[in-house]
């Protein structure tokens, strides 16, 4: 049979011009200007942070096994808690989706060869390394404890290494404004012909909107870090009392960046779970336009709500009753996009595998996470909830439940794109269980200890909080132990894992036409635009050769001869 | 006390304040919504996912979807459903920022790590008492960073924000002792920054009592000095146990003592040192403390009379017999007091309960004349109200 050989040296070739084996040393992993590598370096670089950041979290929990110190005093506890969010926010949550995942698909979502401005995004990862070294010195040489929030007057007078951190955050600010930038320049402007933008992939708004945000928001980040530096080293007298500063007011500039720092973390796993519900129901996404511009009008409505974090801080009665109404305008577009997902579902073929089932458990917990926040939005009740561990599991609900799931969820889905390999569908499925299990026996009970009174923040606590405190550290391990299956999952995978088709789960988006993983140049020829969610003219297999097209999808581009690759 | 626990549901501390009632049902309003809306939604998706799973035989419809009917009633239905709750969330928050004319005043100052009370009588107390079904205002404000005071069992919570004053106001329902807590990051002893059934709703008349007996500070020095510790926010940081460090030094066999600063110098615990580290903490302060959180200065604070009771306790701190009954469990009291010669031998009950009914007479629960004054000067809000 003359398929043979040409089909060998056709992997021969793949197997010559993927992007891991492409070029080899350090420097070409280093220097390199490939966004896929580029996205996988991110990828490990956030991974290591959740690692640390979630090793503290277990720490923090078995101190709250007792009501006493146990092994931590007071001042350990604070600054662990400090490090924690500080760690889990700045150098995880924020990068992951958009830096990690964002890299290495936004320019295959477009058929590109790379993003606009490849040098910006090298210097963009360097950037969030640099910065991230610096936090993570500060914090552990002296031992930071103001919290994440760096609320003056406590963080302009502690002894901790403030100025430090705060540059640190500075630093990471501009990351991932360089990346953000990158971004909106790579969608505006090499979209291929055809793909009009309601011929994105879901994936792409809900990336351009979170763009928009990191581009817009973190600005004001940078500045108010700088401002409490400058108050700190210099007192400037603008948040600290005693200069003739004001506290709220670092509040209101604190929040106005961070408030939409939620939607920069929440925005791209929506994102995640848009294209998941649709390959993996086999289905054309439900209202298409419908998610699609609620991405943007969650981005917009996201600058405008800053103020529900302040309630209780002594704004005027006004300004917060219009805060609280423009709290609840935010929730409208996440429930339209729930309610589409779930739609699309409908007399769908639904596989019922890990991605899936991790993005099934995204629904079911940012539910969870999304209701909850009625109480907190509605100012009677946020009265009494603010500052409780009600608050902890809310956000923990929609940061952990939503974003570190969908994360998970995305990094299973298009882990055979990125590495090449298959992983254990068994053991991923366990992976998910755990993580779902652990989550909600560790924040479920947190609602009810915050309803009962019990405030955040806490390194010792009165004795009747205890049993639910318990509970919620035996629920922590066991999610412990779901990330580190996961883990192990991946980890086997690439070492064992079966050699993954270009196409394993029957995606219609432009990734899935090029090789797993993809060549260093992604596609020989311009791919075909199509529609991203129609799946009729794909048909399954064998588990070799995974999805294929049976006829060339419709087109709208002339069939070009390809170019020849160039180095 | 035993009351205090007759309402304590799975959900909620008990129900002392007349705040309870609309907060609570609201919570539960709130409760069923998304309860409805939380079961739809997984009922959905479970009968969804087991309905249309990919199984041999099945052959799913691929076709895009899309109805505009169906996207908008689940905008439109939840948009009501959220305007509904944003309106009673106002209505509940509106009696809780808008106190009644007639309220009993009480100052709270809150510093790194204690909460003090200053009632109309002029009494200083470290615990908060308050009269059942009267109205009660707090005048509040913080010397160093940001506090937040929370009772649950009231539902109220209110930052305190240094530089500004922030007032709040509840009515207790029920007599009990509940507890108050900081609800927001202040450092190392946020998580003790409690009053631990430190919350006293009582009838008005043993409220009256109560204030009025608070308001009379032992008179023999030492005893005062003890009285001022416990309630003046010292003993929060400074331990009376030998050694025992909570954030500062301990007070407990210093007096006498030569210690090295944190610049090298050799000073003497006196008399004046004792001043001087009271008025203006950081001047000298002492080697190994320089990383400790910074004592806020008590200048304005603490009357002269009230410096020299504070120097006379800590002299006293040098005697083990001393040291032993303070640092029991129940501190220095009346009969301990008495017991060492430093009680008050003419301190007896009668002159006690006169005391308590002049007090009577002259405060009517009401906020009295000199207190109407800054009352308007800080918050201009509640009195618009009026």
């Amino acid at each position: 049979m003359s398929a043979v050989p040409a089909d060998s040296a056709r992997a021969q070739q793949e197997e010559r011009e993927n992007f891991l084996v492409f070029s080899k040393g350090f420097l070409s992993w280093a220097l390199t200007l490939d966004h896929k590598r580029i996205g996988l370096m991110y990828l490990i670089g956030v991974m290591s942070a959740f690692f640390l950041a979630g090793i503290l979290a277990l720490l923090i929990r078995l101190e709250l096994m007792t009501p006493t110190n146990t092994y931590m005093n007071n001042q350990t506890y604070n600054q662990i808690f400090t490090l924690h969010g500080a760690i889990m926010v700045f150098l995880f949550i924020i990068p992951s989706v958009p830096a990690a995942l964002g890299n290495f698909l936004v320019p295959i979502m477009l058929g590109a060869k790379d993003v606009a401005f490849p040098r910006l995004n090298l210097c963009s990862f360097y950037l969030w390394v640099s910065g991230a070294i610096f936090f993570l010195a500060a914090m552990f040489y002296t031992g930071l404890d103001t919290g994440w929030t760096f609320y003056t007057p406590y963080s302009t007078t502690t002894q901790g290494p403030v100025v430090a951190a705060t540059l640190g955050v500075f630093i990471l600010g501009f990351s991932s404004i360089f990346t953000g930038l990158n971004f909106i320049v790579t969608i505006n402007t090499m979209r291929p012909p055809g793909m009009s933008w309601f011929k994105m992939p879901l994936f792409l708004w809900a990336t351009y909107a979170t763009s928009i945000i990191q581009v817009l928001a973190t600005p004001v980040l940078g500045i108010t870090v700088l401002l409490l530096a400058a108050e700190r080293l210099m007192h400037i007298g603008i948040f600290d009392p005693e200069y003739n500063g004001d506290p709220v007011t670092y509040q209101h500039f604190f929040w106005f960046y961070s408030h939409p720092a939620v939607y920069i973390m929440i925005l791209p796993g929506m994102g995640i779970i848009s294209e998941l519900m649709s390959v993996h129901s086999h289905k054309s996404i439900f209202g298409y336009r419908f998610i699609a511009y609620s991405s943007i009008a969650i981005a917009l409505f996201g600058f405008l709500v800053w103020g529900h974090h302040m309630f209780t801080s002594g704004m005027a009665d006004v300004t917060t009753i219009i805060f609280s109404a423009l709290t609840f305008t935010v929730s409208i577009p996440s429930a339209i996009k729930v309610f589409n997902w779930l739609a699309t579902m409908y007399k769908g073929t639904v596989q019922l595998n890990t991605p899936m089932l991790y993005a099934l458990s995204f629904i079911f917990l940012f539910t969870i996470g999304g209701l909850t926040g009625l109480w907190l939005g509605a100012l009677s009740t946020d009265r009494v909830l603010h500052d409780t561990y009600f608050v902890v599991a809310h956000f923990h609900y929609v940061m952990v439940g939503g974003t570190l799931v969908g994360f998970l969820g995305g990094v299973f889905h298009w882990w055979p794109k990125m590495t090449g390999k298959m992983f254990s569908e068994l053991w991923g499925k366990v992976s998910c269980a755990l993580v779902f299990i652990g989550f909600n026996l560790t924040f479920l009970p947190q609602f009810v200890l915050g309803s009962r009174g019990m405030p955040r923040r806490y390194a010792q606590y009165v004795p009747e909080f205890q049993e639910l405190h318990v509970i919620s550290s035996i629920g922590a391990f066991i999610l412990g132990i779901g990330l580190f299956v996961a883990l192990g999952v991946v980890i086997h995978s690439l070492m064992r894992g079966r050699k993954a088709p270009p196409n394993p789960w029957g995606g219609a988006t432009l990734e899935w036409q090029c090789s797993s993983p993809p060549p260093y140049y992604n596609f020989a020829t311009p791919p075909r635009v199509n529609d991203p969610y129609d799946y009729t003219p794909l048909e399954y297999r064998d588990a070799e050769r995974g999805w294929e097209y049976v006829h060339p999808p419709t087109t709208d581009t002339p069939a070009t001869e390809p170019e020849p690759a160039r180095t | 006390m035993l009351l205090a626990d007759v309402n304590e549901t799975f959900w909620f501390p008990p129900k002392a304040s007349t705040f309870a009632q609309e907060t609570d049902s609201f919570f539960m309003a709130i409760m069923w919504i998304s309860t409805f809306f939380f079961v739809l939604i997984v009922g959905v998706m479970l009968y969804f996912m087991t309905q249309y799973r990919r199984r041999p035989g099945y052959r799913g419809d691929s076709r895009a979807l899309h109805n505009n009917a169906l996207e908008i009633t689940w905008t439109v239905i939840p948009t009501i459903i959220v305007i509904w709750i944003f309106a009673r969330g106002v209505y509940g928050y509106m009696d809780m920022v808008r106190p009644p004319a007639e309220t009993i005043d009480i100052n709270v100052t809150a510093r790194k790590w204690d909460w003090s009370f200053q009632y109309p009588n002029g009494a200083i107390s470290d615990t908060l008492h308050v009269p059942v079904n009267k109205a009660v205002r707090l005048r509040m404000r913080s010397v160093d960073v940001l506090h937040s005071f929370f009772v649950p069992a009231f539902r109220a919570k209110t930052d305190l924000v240094p530089g500004r004053v922030t007032t709040m106001w509840f009515e207790p329902i029920q007599e009990g002792i509940y507890d108050l807590f900081c609800t927001e990051y202040c450092g190392d002893q946020h998580s003790e920054m409690i009053k631990r059934q430190g919350v006293f709703v009582t009838s008005y008349d043993e409220y009256e009592q109560w204030l009025a007996e608070a308001a009379k500070p032992p008179t023999h020095p030492v005893a005062h000095g003890y009285w001022l510790y416990a309630r003046r926010g010292c003993k929060s940081c400074h331990s009376v146990e030998p050694d025992r460090r909570i954030v500062g030094p301990s007070f407990a066999k210093s007096y006498g003592e030569s210690l090295t600063t944190s610049t090298g110098e050799s000073v003497v615990f006196d008399e004046n040192y004792i001043r001087e580290s009271i008025l203006n903490p950081q001047a000298k302060a002492r080697e190994g403390y320089q990383n400790a959180s910074q004592m806020p200065s008590y200048q304005g604070q603490l009357t002269e009379d009230e410096l020299m009771a504070i120097t006379a306790f800590l002299q006293a701190m040098k005697q083990d017999d001393f040291i032993s009954v303070v640092a029991d469990e129940d501190g220095l009291t009346k009969e301990d007091a008495i017991s060492l010669g430093f009680g008050d031998e003419e301190d007896s009950a009668e002159t006690a309960e006169a005391g308590a009914q002049e007090e009577t007479a002259e405060g009517d629960g009401t906020r009295p004349e000199s207190e109407e004054a800054s009352g308007e000067a800080t918050s201009p809000d509640a009195e618009q109200d009026q």
